[in-house]
Order: C-alpha cells, then structure tokens, then sequence
C-alpha cells in the first residue's frame, strides 16, 4: 500500500486507532461529566477516581472472587453508582445552592482520598487485567491489524453514548431531566420528585465512569493513577465541547481522540499538548465551549 | 358549611432573610374563580408559590381538600391535585412543544384530553414540533395554561396569565378561564387588570404588605371603585 503524505498507512491507521480508542474513554467521561453538571451544577472531580474504582472493582472481582469480566460489566456500575449515590446523599446535596468552587473541592478532596487508599492497599505500580478469552487476538482489515478488543471497546463505547444521548434527548425519562436542568422548581410542581432525580442522576453519570473503568482494565493497566491522569484531558474536553451538552460531549470526545491520534503521526511532539492548545483556542474564540450554551 | 377547597390561615413566608407574608387567610371553594389583585410586592405571587410549596420557608397552615401540606415538599403538593402557571410561564427551551405539553404527569384521573386542549387552543396543535421559547408570547402563555390541564389537577394557581399580551389574546385568555370554570375547575388567578378580573372571577381578595386587606365580591366591584383605586394605586 503506498505511503499517505509520507506516512506509512499501517502507522497512521494505527495512531487512528488508538485515538479511537482514547477518544471513546474521552467521550463517556466527559458524557457523565455533562449529565452531572447539568443537573447538579457540580463540576464531578470524583470522576477519574470513580473511573478507577470500576477499574478496580473489575479487578477485584475477577481476582478475588473468579467473577468474569462479562459479570463486571453489569455489576460494577451498580457497586460504583451506589457509591455515588452515597456520596450525594451525605455530602454533595448540601452545596447545590453555593458556587460551583464548593463542589469542585469536595470532589476533587474525595478523589484525594479515594486515590490514597487505594495506593496504601494496592501500590502504584499498576495490576495487569486479563482480556476475555471471547476478544482475544486481532482481525486483519486489509488495511491494517485490528486487535479484537480494541474494535470491541470503541463500539461498546458508541452505542452506551448513542443510547445515553437517545434516552435523554427523545424519551419521557429525558425530557424530565432536561427540564429539570432548566428548572428544577417548575419540575417539582408538577409533581415530580427531583431530589431523587437528581440523586439518580449522579448514580447514573457514576455508574458510566466506572463501565469505562471495567472497559479500560484489560488496555491499560489498573492502577490508583488511571484516573487522575485521564481526568485532566477529560476536563479538557468537556470545556472544548461546552459544559451541559450531551452531543457536544460525545463528537468533541471522539473528534479529539482522533485528531490526538492524528497529532502523533505528523508531529509527535505537540501530540501531548495538543488537545489544551485547542481548548485555549476554543476558549478565547467561543468561550461557552463549541456545543454550550451560555449560562 | 363544608371546608373549602383551599383554605389558607396565618401563612408566613420567606426567601431567605426576607419576610414576605405576614399571616395571609384566604379560602377557595371548589368551582370559584377567585383573583388576588394588588400593587407589585403586595405577595400575591409569593402568596402562590407558597401554596406551592416553592418558598423558603413557610409557617401556618394550608390546607387543601381537608388535608394539610404545609410540611409537605412541592411535588407531594402538586400530587394532590393543584397545578401552578407561574407568571414567567416558565416554558422549556430544551423542549419542543409536545414535550412541554406531555411533561407534568398525571396527578389525579380526569385530566382534560388532548383533544380538548387542541380545541381550546388550535395555535399549538400547528407548532407541536417548535422548539418551546420559540412560540409567541401568547402562545407560550396558552401552552403553560395548557399542560397544566391534561394532569387532572382541578386547583389552578394562575400567575398574571394576561400580563404583556396583546388584547384580542387576553379575550381568549379570559374566554378559556370562563371554558374552564364550567368545566369545574376550580380558579386561583393573580392579576394586575382588576378590569380584566372583573370578567372571570366570583370574589377578589386585595393585598397589601404581605396581608389580605379586603375581600370584594365581583357584583359589588362598581360599588366599590374608589376604594380599589386607592388599593392599587391606579
């Protein structure tokens, strides 16, 4: 196959991939991140800490209890949603009505501690997860390899995003949240229960952070850090995308994945910067992000 | 004598540091249109957000078909059967305009058909795919009244329903209060129009500083005129 702009095509087929792949995480995360703040207006820190814990939990399960990876697809968003949950209940639900700073450094402080404990327990150095047998090997494209599990991860991750964006922007359940989002009072006085949405709500964009982890395991490797190093491009992504918008979270988070990947073909060197150079950009030209809306 | 529908005693209310009623009685008996007129910050609004239960805080008792709600949450309040159309109409802008229409649940059985409402107001029928801030003002007006139907609430709370809009969709509005009360429901209506009130309601209650200062029966208004207009100030 003949070189494209110099390039051979397995390499540049290959970064796409592994953008893809980065870009699948990216947009789950920042997905659950969107859900949250719209409804919370609470900027979730926890979220690369919960992203761990799915890691973990699947790690756990498997480990400890011989539970499968198939299993720990179902089982961990519940434990780690129910974790959530908790800490919406005891904590979060009081700072609703002060700035958003409040929430970030609850959140980022829970992290912390998350983060420690699981390092004091496990060390730093990273667990390897084993792929399931059913998604071991590769199939070969023609134009390139593709190992089975990474096709597997960027498709579970479109559909869980594609579905996530249906259920709220074409059901009943989401024309509740939306409209809670816009006005929580209103909702109520038509009867219906928004604090217990809203605790939901955050169970849920939880939940969505630790599948990511339980996809993420058997790629990389789990590890207490896992999250903290993903959150910060995460972040990243959601203010590039704008804060609150559910397609805006999923086509930045796909589209910067690639364009991450792309990056580490023609000029490796930017390729760890260059998802911030163009949210600084994205910042001074639309500071409300691509797909927000000023609020 | 039977217990009215809705029966307010003694209520106070706050946002925040503010005290904005100071002991406010009033009763609604079922199938009255009964209006609450005064100047702005009389409490009229705050008045019905807290039968809502959408305050910060509220002290006394209002009861609602024999039942008390004052320790109840807002949506445990609308459960019973009262819908509120707040004066700022508060249509969706992440919504279209069936979504805005089907939203509020049911919260009691014999709530109007869509059909109904569609025949009340044929405007929204031909804009059901419109995003909801998109509509007119007197069209976004009609779809906050609207929804509110279909839910089987019989209390309506209507904030200022009338307020900016142009005169031949006030006569509709006033048409429809008219529709309604003979369709049973039963009428809570803020207004700054005490002309326009005078067309719909049975009773109206006046307000000042956070208190009921009178109540005047519709077929004593002209009597009373000059008391009124010293009330309101107009």
């Amino acid at each position: 196959m003949p070189d494209i702009f110099g390039i051979p095509p397995q390499a540049l087929f290959g970064q796409l991939l592994l953008g893809l792949i980065n870009g699948s995480f990216y947009a789950m995360l920042s997905l659950g991140l969107a859900i949250i703040f719209g409804l919370l207006n609470i900027i979730n820190f926890t979220h690369g800490a919960q992203y761990m814990m799915g890691a973990f939990t699947a790690w756990m399960l498997l480990n400890w209890l011989g539970i499968s990876y198939w299993w720990s697809m179902l089982i961990v968003p519940v434990v780690v949603g129910t974790f959530g949950v908790l800490i919406e209940r005891t904590m979060l639900r009081h700072l609703y009505k002060l700035d958003h700073l409040y929430g970030l450094l609850l959140t980022f402080g829970i992290a912390l501690i998350v983060q420690g404990m699981y390092r004091d327990q496990f060390g730093s150095s990273g667990l390897p997860y084993r792929i399931p047998d059913a998604l071991r090997g590769g199939t070969d494209l023609g134009f390139m390899y593709m190992p089975n599990y990474r096709g597997w991860v960027v498709a579970v991750s479109l559909v869980v995003c594609l579905t996530t964006w249906f259920v709220i922007e074409k059901t009943k359940l989401g024309a509740y949240l939306r409209a809670a989002t816009e006005n929580p009072p209103m909702v109520q006085a038509f009867g219906i229960n928004v604090p217990r949405m809203v605790t939901l709500t955050y169970g849920f964009g939880v939940g969505l952070a630790a599948f990511s982890g339980v996809l993420a395991a058997p790629i990389y490797q789990v590890s207490p850090q896992m999250g903290a190093d993903l959150i910060i491009v995460v972040f990243a992504v959601v203010v590039i995308g704008g804060m609150g918008s559910i397609m805006g979270s999923i086509v930045t988070g796909f589209g910067l994945g690639i364009i991450e990947g792309l990056t580490k073909v023609f000029y490796p060197e930017a390729s760890a910067t260059v998802i911030f150079v163009i949210m600084a950009i994205v910042l001074l030209l639309k500071p409300a992000g691509l797909f927000g809306r000023v609020r | 004598m039977a217990e009215p529908m809705l029966a307010v005693r003694g209520l106070n209310a706050w946002y925040g540091e503010s005290h904005i009623l100071h002991g406010v009685d009033l009763d609604v008996r079922q199938g009255e249109v009964v209006t609450m007129l005064g100047r702005n910050g009389a409490g009229k609004t705050t008045t019905m957000k807290s039968v809502m239960g959408l305050v910060g805080a509220r002290k006394g008792s209002v009861r609602y078909e024999g039942r008390e709600t004052i320790d109840l949450p807002a949506y445990r309040i609308a459960r019973q059967g009262i819908a509120f159309c707040p004066e700022e109409r508060a249509i969706f802008a992440s919504l279209d305009v069936a979504e805005n229409l089907m939203l509020p649940p049911a919260v009691g059985p014999g709530g109007m058909s869509v059909d109904t409402i569609f025949e009340l107001f044929p405007n929204l029928k031909e804009r059901l795919s419109s995003q909801g801030t998109k509509l007119s003002g007197g069209e976004q007006q009609m779809l906050a009244i609207a929804r509110i139907l279909r839910t089987g609430a019989r209390l309506l709370l209507l904030d200022e329903p009338t307020e900016g809009l142009a005169p031949v969709i006030v006569q509709q509005i006033g048409h429809t209060i008219r529709r309604l009360k003979s369709e049973g429901f039963t009428i809570l209506l803020v207004e700054q129009n005490f002309r326009f009130a005078a067309t719909v309601a049975d009773r109206h209650y006046v307000m000042e500083h956070g208190r009921i200062v009178d109540e005047i029966a519709n077929d004593a208004l002209e009597a009373n005129m000059d008391k009124l207009h010293e009330y309101l100030g107009v």
